[in-house]
Protein backbone atom coordinates (compact mmCIF):
# COMPACT_ATOMS: atom_id res chain seq x y z
CA UNK A 1 0.00 0.00 0.00
CA UNK A 2 1.44 3.91 -1.07
CA UNK A 3 1.37 5.93 1.94
CA UNK A 4 0.70 9.07 -0.45
CA UNK A 5 -2.16 11.24 0.15
CA UNK A 6 -1.56 14.00 -1.99
CA UNK A 7 -1.99 13.80 -5.90
CA UNK A 8 -0.06 16.64 -6.83
CA UNK A 9 1.06 20.00 -6.09
CA UNK A 10 -0.42 23.01 -7.53
CA UNK A 11 1.07 25.73 -5.88
CA UNK A 12 4.84 25.67 -4.35
CA UNK A 13 6.72 28.69 -2.87
CA UNK A 14 9.51 27.38 -1.66
CA UNK A 15 10.19 27.73 2.10
CA UNK A 16 6.77 29.93 2.32
CA UNK A 17 3.87 27.81 0.96
CA UNK A 18 2.21 25.05 -0.64
CA UNK A 19 -1.07 23.49 -2.41
CA UNK A 20 -1.53 20.12 -2.98
CA UNK A 21 -4.60 18.07 -4.28
CA UNK A 22 -5.87 15.19 -3.88
CA UNK A 23 -8.79 13.23 -5.30
CA UNK A 24 -10.67 10.61 -3.61
CA UNK A 25 -10.76 7.53 -5.13
CA UNK A 26 -13.26 4.45 -4.22
CA UNK A 27 -10.72 2.42 -5.15
CA UNK A 28 -8.58 3.20 -2.18
CA UNK A 29 -8.03 0.36 -0.08
CA UNK A 30 -9.74 2.06 3.47
CA UNK A 31 -12.20 2.67 1.88
CA UNK A 32 -13.84 -0.99 1.86
CA UNK A 33 -13.90 -1.02 5.82
CA UNK A 34 -14.37 2.69 6.30
CA UNK A 35 -17.64 3.11 6.78
CA UNK A 36 -19.35 -0.03 5.49
CA UNK A 37 -22.08 0.92 2.58
CA UNK A 38 -20.83 5.22 3.36
CA UNK A 39 -17.03 5.54 2.43
CA UNK A 40 -15.36 8.60 3.76
CA UNK A 41 -12.41 9.37 4.15
CA UNK A 42 -10.43 9.36 7.72
CA UNK A 43 -9.81 12.71 9.27
CA UNK A 44 -6.60 11.10 10.28
CA UNK A 45 -5.94 10.47 6.56
CA UNK A 46 -6.97 14.24 6.39
CA UNK A 47 -4.27 15.20 8.23
CA UNK A 48 -1.65 12.46 6.89
CA UNK A 49 -2.17 14.75 3.67
CA UNK A 50 -1.79 18.00 5.39
CA UNK A 51 0.99 16.92 7.08
CA UNK A 52 2.77 15.42 3.50
CA UNK A 53 2.08 18.92 2.19
CA UNK A 54 3.92 21.17 4.95
CA UNK A 55 6.29 18.57 5.32
CA UNK A 56 7.41 17.60 2.04
CA UNK A 57 7.55 22.25 1.67
CA UNK A 58 10.08 22.03 5.13
CA UNK A 59 11.85 19.09 3.32
CA UNK A 60 12.70 20.90 0.19
CA UNK A 61 13.40 24.72 2.24
CA UNK A 62 16.48 22.08 3.58
CA UNK A 63 17.06 20.74 0.25
CA UNK A 64 16.11 17.58 1.50
CA UNK A 65 19.44 17.29 3.68
CA UNK A 66 17.03 17.36 7.13
CA UNK A 67 15.38 14.39 8.85
CA UNK A 68 11.64 16.05 8.79
CA UNK A 69 9.08 14.41 10.74
CA UNK A 70 5.60 15.46 12.29
CA UNK A 71 5.81 15.87 15.88
CA UNK A 72 2.90 17.04 17.02
CA UNK A 73 -0.38 17.83 15.95
CA UNK A 74 -0.71 21.14 18.02
CA UNK A 75 -4.57 22.03 16.93
CA UNK A 76 -6.97 20.39 14.54
CA UNK A 77 -10.32 21.11 13.62
CA UNK A 78 -12.69 19.73 11.44
CA UNK A 79 -16.01 21.21 10.12
CA UNK A 80 -17.01 18.77 8.11
CA UNK A 81 -15.79 14.88 7.42
CA UNK A 82 -18.35 13.78 5.38
CA UNK A 83 -15.56 13.17 2.70
CA UNK A 84 -16.47 10.77 -0.22
CA UNK A 85 -14.93 9.05 -3.50
CA UNK A 86 -15.07 11.91 -6.04
CA UNK A 87 -14.55 14.58 -4.18
CA UNK A 88 -11.51 16.55 -4.58
CA UNK A 89 -9.49 17.91 -1.79
CA UNK A 90 -7.12 21.06 -1.78
CA UNK A 91 -4.36 21.29 0.85
CA UNK A 92 -2.99 24.14 2.30
CA UNK A 93 -0.03 24.80 4.02
CA UNK A 94 2.13 27.98 5.51
CA UNK A 95 5.16 27.70 6.88
CA UNK A 96 4.87 29.98 10.11
CA UNK A 97 8.11 29.35 11.63
CA UNK A 98 11.19 27.53 10.60
CA UNK A 99 14.57 26.56 13.75
CA UNK A 100 17.09 24.52 13.03
CA UNK A 101 15.94 22.12 15.70
CA UNK A 102 12.27 21.97 14.34
CA UNK A 103 9.42 24.02 11.78
CA UNK A 104 5.61 24.76 12.48
CA UNK A 105 3.22 25.15 9.59
CA UNK A 106 -0.37 26.24 9.47
CA UNK A 107 -2.76 24.00 7.35
CA UNK A 108 -5.68 24.17 6.40
CA UNK A 109 -8.09 22.00 4.23
CA UNK A 110 -11.16 22.61 1.40
CA UNK A 111 -13.49 21.30 -0.86
CA UNK A 112 -14.64 22.98 -3.73
CA UNK A 113 -14.08 26.36 -1.69
CA UNK A 114 -15.46 25.05 1.41
CA UNK A 115 -13.37 25.09 4.64
CA UNK A 116 -13.03 21.70 5.46
CA UNK A 117 -10.83 21.93 8.53
CA UNK A 118 -7.64 24.06 9.61
CA UNK A 119 -4.84 23.54 12.12
CA UNK A 120 -1.53 23.66 13.05
CA UNK A 121 1.35 21.08 13.11
CA UNK A 122 4.67 21.13 14.48
CA UNK A 123 7.85 19.50 12.74
CA UNK A 124 10.48 18.19 14.15
CA UNK A 125 14.27 18.32 12.46
CA UNK A 126 15.65 14.57 13.58
CA UNK A 127 19.96 15.03 14.41
CA UNK A 128 21.90 13.58 11.33
CA UNK A 129 22.51 10.64 13.60
CA UNK A 130 19.10 9.63 14.48
CA UNK A 131 18.85 6.27 15.08
CA UNK A 132 21.93 5.63 12.93
CA UNK A 133 20.15 5.45 9.92
CA UNK A 134 18.53 7.43 7.13
CA UNK A 135 14.55 7.85 7.20
CA UNK A 136 14.90 7.86 2.86
CA UNK A 137 16.90 6.83 0.34
CA UNK A 138 19.22 9.41 -1.66
CA UNK A 139 16.79 11.08 -4.14
CA UNK A 140 14.05 9.42 -2.82
CA UNK A 141 12.20 12.58 -1.89
CA UNK A 142 13.44 14.73 -4.62
CA UNK A 143 11.80 11.99 -6.59
CA UNK A 144 8.64 11.85 -5.01
CA UNK A 145 8.21 15.91 -5.19
CA UNK A 146 9.02 15.27 -8.84
CA UNK A 147 6.14 12.82 -9.16
CA UNK A 148 4.02 15.26 -7.70
CA UNK A 149 4.43 18.06 -10.10
CA UNK A 150 6.71 20.03 -7.72
CA UNK A 151 9.19 21.14 -10.36
CA UNK A 152 6.87 21.52 -13.01
CA UNK A 153 5.38 24.80 -10.75
CA UNK A 154 7.69 25.11 -7.41
CA UNK A 155 9.19 28.78 -7.44
CA UNK A 156 12.40 30.26 -4.93
CA UNK A 157 10.93 33.26 -3.10
CA UNK A 158 13.12 35.55 -5.90
CA UNK A 159 10.24 34.12 -8.61
CA UNK A 160 12.63 31.69 -10.25
CA UNK A 161 12.13 28.20 -10.73
CA UNK A 162 12.90 25.31 -8.28
CA UNK A 163 15.59 23.97 -10.30
CA UNK A 164 15.11 19.91 -11.30
CA UNK A 165 18.07 18.40 -9.79
CA UNK A 166 17.41 15.54 -12.35
CA UNK A 167 17.69 18.18 -15.19
CA UNK A 168 21.52 20.20 -13.72
CA UNK A 169 24.17 19.62 -15.96
CA UNK A 170 26.91 18.34 -13.50
CA UNK A 171 30.25 19.74 -14.05
CA UNK A 172 32.29 17.65 -16.48
CA UNK A 173 35.11 16.10 -14.49
CA UNK A 174 38.50 17.53 -14.58
CA UNK B 1 6.70 47.55 27.40
CA UNK B 2 4.73 44.64 29.16
CA UNK B 3 3.88 44.31 32.86
CA UNK B 4 5.02 41.14 34.43
CA UNK B 5 2.08 40.34 35.06
CA UNK B 6 0.89 40.41 31.41
CA UNK B 7 3.89 38.30 30.64
CA UNK B 8 2.61 35.72 32.96
CA UNK B 9 -0.83 36.15 31.47
CA UNK B 10 0.83 35.36 27.95
CA UNK B 11 2.77 32.39 28.81
CA UNK B 12 -0.03 31.22 30.70
CA UNK B 13 -2.48 31.03 26.84
CA UNK B 14 0.69 29.90 25.57
CA UNK B 15 1.12 27.18 27.60
CA UNK B 16 -2.38 26.36 28.58
CA UNK B 17 -2.93 25.62 24.26
CA UNK B 18 0.74 24.24 24.00
CA UNK B 19 -0.08 21.21 26.91
CA UNK B 20 -4.34 21.12 27.14
CA UNK B 21 -4.31 21.86 30.75
CA UNK B 22 -6.11 24.24 33.10
CA UNK B 23 -4.96 27.74 33.64
CA UNK B 24 -4.97 27.27 37.04
CA UNK B 25 -2.13 24.96 36.96
CA UNK B 26 0.04 27.01 34.93
CA UNK B 27 1.15 28.26 38.37
CA UNK B 28 4.56 30.61 38.47
CA UNK B 29 6.33 27.72 40.35
CA UNK B 30 5.15 25.10 37.82
CA UNK B 31 7.40 22.81 36.25
CA UNK B 32 6.96 22.32 32.85
CA UNK B 33 7.95 18.43 32.27
CA UNK B 34 6.92 16.77 35.72
CA UNK B 35 3.76 19.33 36.74
CA UNK B 36 2.77 20.47 33.52
CA UNK B 37 3.74 16.90 31.31
CA UNK B 38 5.76 18.85 28.44
CA UNK B 39 7.13 16.48 26.35
CA UNK B 40 10.52 18.01 24.45
CA UNK B 41 8.50 18.19 21.05
CA UNK B 42 6.22 20.54 23.29
CA UNK B 43 9.44 22.86 24.17
CA UNK B 44 10.13 23.57 20.75
CA UNK B 45 5.68 24.38 20.31
CA UNK B 46 5.83 26.84 23.38
CA UNK B 47 9.04 28.42 22.15
CA UNK B 48 7.41 28.77 18.56
CA UNK B 49 4.08 30.40 20.45
CA UNK B 50 5.88 32.64 22.80
CA UNK B 51 8.03 33.92 19.54
CA UNK B 52 4.53 34.65 17.82
CA UNK B 53 2.56 35.92 21.16
CA UNK B 54 5.40 38.42 22.12
CA UNK B 55 6.57 38.88 18.85
CA UNK B 56 10.10 37.90 20.09
CA UNK B 57 12.83 35.59 19.31
CA UNK B 58 13.79 32.37 21.32
CA UNK B 59 16.92 30.51 21.06
CA UNK B 60 16.60 26.81 22.10
CA UNK B 61 19.86 27.48 23.45
CA UNK B 62 18.48 29.98 25.72
CA UNK B 63 15.30 27.16 27.27
CA UNK B 64 18.23 24.43 27.52
CA UNK B 65 21.35 25.67 27.59
CA UNK B 66 22.94 22.97 25.11
CA UNK B 67 26.33 24.74 24.69
CA UNK B 68 26.81 24.66 28.65
CA UNK B 69 25.80 20.84 28.00
CA UNK B 70 28.44 20.18 25.41
CA UNK B 71 31.45 21.75 27.00
CA UNK B 72 33.58 19.36 29.46
CA UNK B 73 34.27 22.07 31.58
CA UNK B 74 30.61 22.08 32.44
CA UNK B 75 29.64 18.28 32.08
CA UNK B 76 31.79 14.97 32.78
CA UNK B 77 30.28 11.41 32.40
CA UNK B 78 26.67 12.79 31.57
CA UNK B 79 26.68 14.99 35.14
CA UNK B 80 26.90 18.46 35.45
CA UNK B 81 30.32 19.34 37.55
CA UNK B 82 30.54 22.13 40.23
CA UNK B 83 31.49 24.85 37.63
CA UNK B 84 28.64 23.56 35.68
CA UNK B 85 25.94 23.94 38.16
CA UNK B 86 27.02 27.55 39.17
CA UNK B 87 27.00 28.69 35.37
CA UNK B 88 23.96 27.04 34.96
CA UNK B 89 22.49 29.24 37.79
CA UNK B 90 23.29 32.24 35.90
CA UNK B 91 21.79 31.07 32.67
CA UNK B 92 18.46 30.08 34.54
CA UNK B 93 18.38 32.62 37.49
CA UNK B 94 14.41 31.92 38.28
CA UNK B 95 14.83 27.79 38.15
CA UNK B 96 14.99 25.99 41.53
CA UNK B 97 17.74 24.00 41.11
CA UNK B 98 17.94 22.11 44.90
CA UNK B 99 16.57 18.82 43.59
CA UNK B 100 18.43 19.00 40.20
CA UNK B 101 21.74 19.50 42.39
CA UNK B 102 21.07 16.25 43.92
CA UNK B 103 21.93 14.21 40.94
CA UNK B 104 22.87 16.56 38.14
CA UNK B 105 22.46 14.58 35.40
CA UNK B 106 22.01 16.24 32.00
CA UNK B 107 19.05 14.29 30.87
CA UNK B 108 17.22 15.67 34.36
CA UNK B 109 18.05 19.01 33.23
CA UNK B 110 14.50 19.45 31.60
CA UNK B 111 12.51 18.95 33.87
CA UNK B 112 13.83 22.36 36.46
CA UNK B 113 12.04 24.10 34.13
CA UNK B 114 9.76 26.49 35.06
CA UNK B 115 6.77 28.84 34.24
CA UNK B 116 8.74 31.33 35.85
CA UNK B 117 12.07 30.69 33.81
CA UNK B 118 9.95 31.12 30.80
CA UNK B 119 8.52 34.06 32.00
CA UNK B 120 11.92 35.55 32.77
CA UNK B 121 13.53 34.46 29.40
CA UNK B 122 10.47 36.68 27.80
CA UNK B 123 11.09 39.53 30.01
CA UNK B 124 14.80 39.72 29.07
CA UNK B 125 13.53 39.81 25.16
CA UNK B 126 10.75 42.61 25.82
Amino acid sequence: MNWYWIDRFTVFESGRRAQAVKTISRAEDYLRDHLPFHPVMPASLVIEGLAQTAGLLIHESHNFKKKVVLGKIQKIVFYNTDLVPGDTLVFNADIDYIKEEGSMASVSVSRDGELIGEGVLIFAHLGEDFAGRDLFAEGELEDLVRAYGMYDIGVMPDGSRIPDPSLVKKSPAT
Amino acid sequence: MATKEEILEGVKEVLVEALAVEPDEVTPEATLVDDLGAESIDLLDIVFNLEKRFDVKIDRGELIPEDLLNNPEYVQEGRLTANGLEELSKRLPNANLDAFKMNPMVQNLAKVLTVSDMCHIVETKL
